[in-house]
């Protein structure tokens, strides 16, 4: 089964509130592959990146490096989404 | 940070009289305001940006609880409250049942940080089935305030 991981760091000033992670768990729920996010920093967690309360719950800032791994059929394709996400800043910012 | 950090013990609604979505966001918006924790001018406002927030995505993120919030100008200082549901409140949520606690929660525009790690002890919480099913059963603003003392202090 193919694996796929990246590493990224919040970059919106508001970091990853209820919003973000909404859109972060519907694009994750457009695909098959398992999604995990692992939070790094001062205070490390893991969430599924298909639940939004666990993606809330990691209260991720501005700042936070997270590494987003996908496992399942199609899980470069997820992770390039979800990266995009990040990148795009969740169109919060110019 | 704790829950007691935020929560306004004193705006606790222990059982709602509205039955509806915009009717529950002002019964506590308003309870938070005659609690002091804002200023009554600004009811109107905040009212309708958190409905507004809910129009965009609704808070209900399922297991009958929703967490209505919002970064509002004239909110000062981050205040919560928690209001019960005996009938159940249809908030579009994302399991499309009813809600039947909502934990509000206002914060000022400046401190994103502070906000997420208050949105973090909410979902610690909320994530706990005993935690939602004892708020389910708290049937007076004592026995919520009870409840939330007891899971900042971890038990």
């Amino acid at each position: 089964m193919p694996t796929a991981s990246r590493d990224i760091v919040v970059s919106n000033k508001l970091g990853l509130h209820a919003r973000p992670a909404m859109q972060f768990v519907d694009v994750a729920n457009q695909f098959e592959s398992k999604v995990t996010v692992h939070k790094g920093g001062e205070e490390p967690g893991e969430a599924d990146g298909k639940s939004v309360m666990q993606m809330i719950i990691l209260a991720a800032v501005e700042g936070t490096p997270l590494r987003i791994d996908a496992d399942g059929p199609d899980a470069p394709a997820a992770v390039e989404k979800l990266v995009e996400l990040f990148e795009t800043k969740f169109g919060e910012e110019e | 940070m704790k829950l007691r950090d935020f929560i306004v013990t004193d705006a606790i609604v222990a059982e709602l009289s509205a039955s509806d979505r915009d009717g529950a966001i002002r019964e506590l918006v308003t309870a938070l305001a005659c609690a002091g924790a804002m200023p009554q001018s600004a009811v109107d406002d905040v009212v309708a940006a958190l409905v507004k927030r809910e129009q965009n995505g609704s808070t209900g993120f399922g297991k009958g609880v929703a967490v209505p919030h919002v970064k509002h100008p004239m909110v000062k200082q981050m205040a919560g409250t928690i209001g019960r549901s005996v009938n159940g409140i249809d908030f579009a949520a994302l399991d499309h049942q009813p809600v039947y606690s909502v934990v509000l929660l206002l914060s000022p525009e400046n401190q994103p940080q502070q906000h997420l790690q208050a949105m973090n002890i909410v979902f610690t919480n909320l994530q706990k089935d005993t935690f939602r099913r004892f708020l389910r059963q708290s049937e007076s603003r004592q026995a919520v305030t009870e409840l939330i003392d007891e899971a900042d202090q971890g038990k």
